[in-house]
């Protein structure tokens, strides 16, 4: 009897090691795979000038990223901008002047806001912001946009960072001890002195983790930003041109490209540039977010 | 000085909370605002008739079918996997130990790789072993999608347990395999919460299933079909130059929308369910 339950247990421990080992050797898994698929392009061409060339004629051959590329980085940034303040404010609010009930409240809305599903954010993003760039805004800019742009990819996705934005910012404020507030109070700086003086300064590498997190989050959005962005292949040279950001372009083409092969290779080729990117981006915020939180439990 | 810039902060800070608050009602109110009208029993209960992209009758049944299939064999195995693995590393392994905060660690960043990624990965595997898009190939990249949430929201409750009850449990003469047992029981509404959140994140992901499940007019009936899925039915509604078909996209998008905020509401329910039981 005793034999049988020492032999399970045994069993079990073992099985949950070996999972244990597979799941961190999962995450190498996905890169070398990656970089595996992506070598054909790597041998043909030097990995400089696919990034800097702006020419992408796949059946000729030709395969700059650099307008796929330039896309994401504009999108990204333009949903920072306008995604920042909004949460910062709104973090500062709930963690420092709201009341409980306020707080409780406004729980569940940026716990649902976080749940809708990004090919809604698209839907939305469709009907709403695109007739709004193209109607009211655009014209008073530029001759002409349809208003699928880089700056409805930008808007959609601010709109999809802030409920993450502003999560692990709730968390990071929570971190700045209370004594130190209450001491600023208590030598009468007004409540935003002591937001701006206190909790702002104390928590900047919190809030550095916090943007980074948000962007790689909006480097690999797909689907939302691929119904918005109007998808033409071209630097984009306003926030009204169209854009096409690497992930759409993986997501528009990988499934017909088998017949030209180094095709395949090159949207591998921006999957693994992508995969790279957000892990060392992850990887670096996550680190810095846990040393905060472990300063906090000591 | 110091008074106005307060009072400037603070509606400014009011101001944001508030944008926040009106988005989300802007967002739902235009789903439903857009779809209702083309909202009928028909688009969930018949499968796409003969020329449904043309505007003509059916539903989305396949879709949603598609969906519910995916999902839940995605959510067995990512079970089969994080349970073992959050137990393993809170029960078996030392409290701040280097291998359980290592796995964290993967999973933390797992969790932010894109679901472009997994789907582009799984396809390459796919592909590597000669697999079309199907049902399982569709299973398999959302398991990996919504393994990292999984686990991570396992590993958080399971924190939260008290060590009172295994270290009883230990002085008993319960070996650790029976434990696990005993407090897996206590865990339930923290499995169900764990559940609900990632079924909510897998079932509205459209780049995971793009490549990987491919689509189809019908219900798959075996693991080697493609099969049709709630995003992607949506999406390639809207792409639609018909306006009937256009219409009946958003009407699948309340479906959705509907679906995720039941869940949403559901995962919050038993998590303070959880909660309440702890302190």
């Amino acid at each position: 009897m005793r034999r049988i339950r020492s032999v399970k247990d045994n069993t079990a421990r073992y099985f949950m090691l070996a999972i244990a080992i597979l799941s961190i050797l999962f995450l190498l898994a996905i890169g070398t795979g990656l970089l595996f698929k992506a070598l054909p392009i790597l041998k043909e061409k030097n990995l400089w000038s696919l990034l800097t060339s702006s020419s992408w004629k796949p059946f000729k051959g030709d395969f700059g990223f650099l307008p796929f590329i330039l896309s994401t980085l504009y999108v990204s940034l333009i949903a920072i901008v306008i995604a920042l303040p909004l949460s910062l404010l709104t973090s500062i609010y709930l963690s420092t002047y709201a009341s409980k009930n306020i707080r409780r409240f406004f729980e569940p809305v940026v716990d649902l806001l976080s749940g809708i599903p990004p090919v809604i954010y698209g839907v939305w993003g469709t009907l709403t912001i695109i007739p709004l760039i193209s109607e009211k805004i655009a014209p008073k800019f530029v001759e002409f946009s349809s208003g699928y742009s880089v700056l409805a990819g930008g808007v959609v996705l601010a709109v999809m960072i802030i409920p993450l934005l502003i999560s692990i910012l709730v968390e990071v404020f929570r971190t700045i001890p209370r004594e130190m507030t209450d001491a600023s109070l208590a030598l009468g700086a007004t409540k935003w002195q002591t937001v701006k003086k206190v909790i702002l300064r104390k928590s900047i590498s919190g809030i550095i983790a916090a943007i980074v997190l948000a962007t790689s989050r909006a480097l690999g959005e797909t689907i939302a930003v691929l119904m918005v962005c109007g998808n033409i292949s071209q630097v984009p040279h306003s926030m009204f041109d169209a854009g096409y950001p690497l992930p759409a372009l993986i997501a528009n083409n990988y499934g017909e490209m088998l017949s030209v092969p180094s095709y395949e290779s090159a949207l591998m080729l921006a999957a693994f540039l992508l995969f790279i990117i957000i892990v060392l981006f992850n990887g670096l915020s996550r680190l810095t977010l846990n040393q905060i939180e472990r300063r906090y439990k000591t | 000085m110091k008074e106005y810039e307060e009072k400037v902060f603070k509606v400014l800070m009011i101001g944001s909370a508030i944008i926040i608050l009106g988005l989300l009602l802007y967002i739902t109110g235009t789903i439903f605002y857009k779809g209702f009208p083309a909202l009928s029993w028909d688009m969930i209960t018949k499968l796409p008739g003969g020329g449904f992209y043309l505007g003509k009758e059916g539903g989305v049944l396949n879709a949603i079918v598609g969906s519910i299939y995916i999902i839940t064999g995605a959510l067995v195995i990512s079970l089969i996997m994080s349970l073992p693995l959050v137990m393993y590393i809170n029960f078996y392994l030392r409290k701040n130990s280097l291998l359980a905060n290592t796995i964290r660690f993967c999973f933390d960043i797992l969790f932010g790789v894109p679901s472009i990624v997994y789907g582009a990965f799984g396809f390459a595997i796919m592909i590597y072993l000669g697999i079309r898009a199907s049902l399982l190939g569709g299973i398999l990249a959302v398991a990996m999608l919504i393994m990292p949430i999984m686990m991570r929201s396992l590993d958080e409750v399971t924190k939260l347990l008290s060590r009172d009850l295994p270290d009883a449990l230990l002085s008993l003469g319960a070996t650790k395999y029976e434990m696990v047992k005993v407090i897996l029981r206590q865990l339930m509404p923290g499995v169900i919460t764990a559940i609900l959140l990632s079924v909510g994140r897998g079932i509205g992901d459209a780049a995971t299933v793009l490549f990987t499940a491919g689509y189809t007019d019908n219900i798959p009936v075996a693991l080697n079909q493609p099969s049709a899925t709630l995003p992607l039915a949506i999406f390639f509604q809207l792409g639609s130059p018909v306006e009937e078909v256009q219409n009946r996209g958003y009407a699948s998008a309340i479906i959705l929308t509907v679906l995720i905020l039941t869940l949403s509401f559901l995962a919050r329910y038993f998590s303070s369910k959880f909660s309440k039981n702890k302190i």
